[in-house]
């Protein structure tokens, strides 16, 4: 494959990322994550095995959890990709599931924690009153090392929990 | 919690402050260090177990494109010396390059340099290596064996290390014990396997004789070692300890990588970054665990009192000595548990083999040891038809029995295990675990309950060095902290280590918070580079919340010192009546006749003329911690204080196996934990939960195993199995607190928790829901095949 690839030409791309569309020229072999690392200087997204089992370099893809290691840059020509850096308000600013991940210490070594978030961003969308099971299938894609899961699931179910309270009317609110 | 608490923030449920970082993908992994014109390594290894390196022909490699660079073993050891290794091995040689023999496959022979790694990973492809294949050996015991071939020709034998110790009056306590009971048990090859793989960065800059290192290191004495090895005054490594490291649990000690990386940025004249990929981490990172079998023998007598206890231990260490043979020596501090055994005989053998290196994990041996003394009680109360709560309550330390003098010297600090069983065992658990058992197993499904009763040693000294190397006679092992009140009465707290999950800068934080009686989050807590640092012992050894947190608490009351002092002065009253509160200090006469602290650090910064005589200006102190209650060396026979603290944990489950697909599952988990005062509950808890799965996934699932030719055959996440999510069950944790008497806030350590003990509880657990098939296994892991096979066989010899 080398022999070929020194004669192979970048390709041009066009991506939406966290709503703001950008064009690249990337090398037909680079994974989506390391152009996300590498070209767009979006750090959040970490490697851990590049073999698409732990998880760690999931980001939302046209709204679903993916795994970036898992595909190439071109391939996400004209699609949606939302990162870590994508689902934080602001400068400093937290999201309720960020938040909830720091009240529970859903976290240890931080290597695997932006992918957890995502992975609860995808989860809430959809299901905002997930059961232990449910959330514990979500994250069972994604290896934490450090935590064991229980302060994870606790961090996504207090977050399911402050989303709905933030959405009922206030009457209804705790 | 049991304990009455006085602490404001000390014990109180707090957030990690290094939490917000991490939520929004702003950790600061050395992946993320982006120095410019970095060029980057791939390596090239050894296809062999054992190899003679005929030739090597980098001529197509260097046409490559983007190539800067091929280094060869030789090039690399003429510039450099050997790692540095705690046995005084000369003939065992380890380097980062393989130089004329590689040892075993995966080992490191050739890096390749290029502009960026895709670039270096083609161009290792090309790299021309001609092998001559060598005898090899895997096995400890075949090793061990004269004729084994030998890994390191010139060394003579395999054996790296083969002490004996004797504690206590053993053959008499063996021939007066009426029953004695034999165990073969074996702790297979594991690891701690991050999630972020080892990396290191290193740049060279020749106009001011300075190596910069960038790594995800957890190691002491890391620039020591860099420095040593590449023949640079230590004064010219500068690592930069505000990287954070993405998981370690002990193994990240990539020396080989820095030496390798640090050498190539000097000879080359730009950054040069190694990261490994998960193969290069598994494979030649060097960093896998112990993988031990124990022969243990036990004297006891009819109620089950053991009274004295053989332990051999064999070590296979792989093909270089680095850091793991120690492995063996630290658990001579906790070598009978929590039990009251008289005397012990302990044979600790580490060979090589031509497996990868090992280094520290999570423990350091602790895990393998505890697993084997738990096995015996368990085998010891099975002989006697003994319940196996009961042999432990029969034999095992009470609470008013500390400080407790084990055989092997060390002191157990304190302790109340029956407080922690009963807290497990309240409200009739145990029976209803013995009813829910029994009802499985009437319904066909083998169940188990799995107990074991162990100790985590913490505070980390190093004595285990002096003990099994006579020519090493450290018995320092520091930690430190410098605080800092600027001019605007700001407070700045150092720390002079990387952290790898451990909430380290919310430890600093909160325990100075709690002496100066000031908000933790005020206080900004940083991290100076290695030149900047004063002496840190590293996160090793469950030490830190004990050192690093002694450190802060001796230099906050140093800081509080020299407050009480400027405001007695200046308020002109005796020191004895100076009442330090809040920041404020006070006549403890007429409280408000007092200072404010925006009034102490004026007159600290700008007012000398208010300052007690001779006293320096400024506020700034730091301390340097030894650790406590254990800075001697050990005594001839082998005697010594080894770490200073003991903390305890109590594991309970029950465990159901599907006898068709010998599938085990863990129903009911119930864990009791004793680390003293807690300084941060949700960093206890989660270490604990984290130290279950991890001790899950030894018992059950990771392994990295070796086929006949000598191939690791577990090489991604695929064949190397880490818990996830669905092999973790909710764990009831009942924490109970039994204060260090030695340490400052009463705190012990919690690093190792629950991986200390999970193991052996699953064992215990699957060998009694073995039982009524007549078979049990002594061997982990335990995994899902192997345990399928056993039951059908048991089950076809059975007539089922």
């Amino acid at each position: 494959m080398h022999a070929i690839m020194r004669w192979v030409r970048n390709m041009r791309i066009e991506l939406d990322i966290n709503g703001e569309v950008r064009e690249l020229d990337v090398e037909p072999r680079t994974t989506l994550l390391d152009c996300l690392r590498d070209n767009l200087a979006l750090t959040g997204a970490h490697a851990g095995c590049e073999h698409g089992v732990c998880g760690a370099c999931t980001v939302l893809f046209d709204g679903v959890a993916v795994r970036s290691c898992l595909m190439f840059a071109v391939q996400a020509q004209g699609s949606a990709v939302r990162t870590i850096e994508g689902v934080t308000p602001g400068p400093g600013e937290m999201s309720v599931i960020q938040d909830a991940f720091c009240e529970t210490h859903g976290m240890q070594c931080g290597y695997c924690t932006p992918a957890m978030v995502l992975v609860a961003h995808a989860l809430l969308a959809n299901n905002p009153e997930p059961t232990r099971e449910e959330i514990v299938e979500a994250i069972s894609g994604n290896i934490c090392r450090c935590t064991g899961y229980a302060q994870i699931v606790e961090a996504i179910a207090l977050a399911a929990e402050r989303m709905r309270g933030a959405n009922a009317p206030a009457e209804l609110r705790k | 919690m049991s304990a009455e608490h006085h602490f404001r923030y000390v014990a109180t449920d707090r957030r990690v402050r290094e939490d917000r970082r991490f939520v929004a993908g702003k950790g600061k992994f050395i992946a993320d260090i982006a120095l410019p014109s970095t060029k980057h390594v791939a390596l090239v290894t050894c296809p062999h177990a054992n190899a003679r390196i005929v030739s090597v022909d980098k001529s197509r490699a260097l046409k490559m494109p983007g190539v800067h660079y091929v280094l060869d073993g030789h090039e690399l050891a003429a510039a450099t010396l050997p790692l540095m290794t705690g046995l005084d091995t000369p003939n065992v040689p380890r380097r980062p390059l393989a130089v004329d023999v590689a040892r075993y496959s995966g080992e490191w022979v050739v890096a390749v340099v290029a502009d960026t790694r895709a670039q270096a990973e083609d161009a290792a492809e090309e790299v021309d290596i001609e092998y001559e294949a060598l005898p090899f050996v895997l096995d400890a015991e075949e090793a061990l064996e004269p004729g084994s071939p030998l890994v390191h020709q010139a060394h003579g034998s395999n054996v790296l290390l083969d002490k004996t110790f004797v504690w206590g009056e053993v053959d008499k306590d063996f021939a007066a014990s009426p029953r004695k009971l034999s165990l073969r048990v074996k702790w297979g090859r594991s690891s701690t396997v991050p999630i972020e793989t080892f990396g290191v960065v290193a740049s060279w800059d020749p106009w001011r004789d300075m190596l910069d290192v960038y790594a995800s290191i957890q190691m002491p004495r890391y620039a020591d070692q860099i420095g040593i090895a590449l023949q640079i005054p230590v004064t010219s490594v500068r690592v930069h300890y505000d990287v954070d490291v993405g998981g370690s649990y002990g193994v990240k000690r990539g020396i080989k990588h820095t030496v390798l990386a640090g050498y190539l940025a000097r000879r080359l004249g730009f950054p040069v970054r190694l990261i490994e990929d998960r193969l290069e981490n598994m494979r030649g990172g060097d960093a896998h665990g112990p993988e031990r079998l124990f022969d243990v023998d036990v004297a006891y007598d009819d109620a089950g009192i053991v009274r004295s206890m053989k332990m051999r231990a064999l070590e296979n260490v792989g093909a270089y000595a680095g850091r793991s043979p120690f492995q063996l020596g630290k658990p001579v501090g906790a070598i009978v548990g929590p039990y009251k055994i008289n005397s012990v005989q302990y044979r600790a053998i580490a060979v090589v083999t031509n497996k990868t290196t090992q280094e520290a994990v999570r423990g350091f041996g602790q895990a393998p040891t505890n697993l084997a003394i738990e096995r015996i009680m368990d085998e010891v109360a099975n002989v006697l038809g003994l319940d196996t709560i009961e042999i432990r309550r029969r034999n095992m330390i009470k609470h008013d029995e500390f400080p407790y003098l084990i055989p092997s010297g060390t002191t157990y600090d304190s302790g109340n295990y029956e407080a922690v069983f009963a807290k497990v065992l309240a409200g009739g658990a145990y029976e209803d675990l013995k009813a829910e058992r029994d009802a499985l197993r009437a319904n066909g499904i083998l169940a188990g309950i799995g107990v074991s009763a162990c100790l985590e040693p913490s505070g980390g000294n190093a004595t285990f060095e002096a003990l099994l190397n006579p020519a090493i006679t450290t018995s320092t092992f520091m930690d430190s902290c410098r605080i800092s009140v600027d001019g605007m009465g700001f407070i700045t707290a150092t720390m002079h280590t990387t952290s790898s999950g451990q909430g380290h800068e919310t430890l600093v934080g909160t325990v100075i918070g709690e002496q100066l009686q000031v908000d933790p989050e005020a206080i900004r807590v940083t991290r100076p580079d290695s030149l900047n640092s004063l002496p840190s012992g590293t996160p090793v050894g469950s030490r830190m919340a004990i050192m690093l947190g002694g450190a802060a608490f001796h230099a906050a009351n140093k800081l509080k010192a020299k407050l009480l002092a400027i405001g007695a002065h200046d308020l002109g009253i005796p020191l004895a009546r100076a009442v330090y509160e809040q920041g404020n200090v006070h006549d403890r006469d007429t409280p408000s006749h007092k200072r404010t602290w925006a009034d102490l650090v004026q007159i600290a910064f700008r007012n000398y003329h208010r300052m007690p005589p001779d006293m320096e200006p400024g506020l700034s102190v730091s301390h340097v911690y030894q650790v406590p209650n254990g800075s001697t060396l050990p005594t001839a026979g082998g005697r010594v204080q080894m770490y200073p603290c003991f903390s305890f944990e109590f594991h309970l489950m029950l465990l159901s196996i599907d006898p068709m697909l010998g599938r085990p599952e863990i129903l009911r988990y119930r864990l009791g934990h004793d680390c003293g005062t807690q300084i941060n509950p949700k960093i206890v808890r989660g270490m604990t939960m984290g130290g279950i799965a991890h001790g899950i996934g030894a018992a059950l699932y990771e392994e990295f195993a070796y086929n006949d030719e000598g191939q690791l055959i577990a090489q991604t996440f695929m064949d190397y199995l880490l818990p996830s999510s669905h092999e973790v069950p909710a764990v009831d944790i009942f924490d109970h607190e039994t204060p260090s008497p030695y340490t400052v806030l009463g705190q012990k350590g919690s690093g190792e928790s629950g991986y200390l003990g999970a193991p052996a509880a699953i064992a215990n657990a699957i060998n009694d829901a073995l039982r009524p098939l007549g078979i049990s296994t002594n061997r982990l892991p335990i995994k899902v095949s192997r345990l399928g096979d056993m039951i059908a066989a048991a089950q076809a010899k059975k007539g089922n």
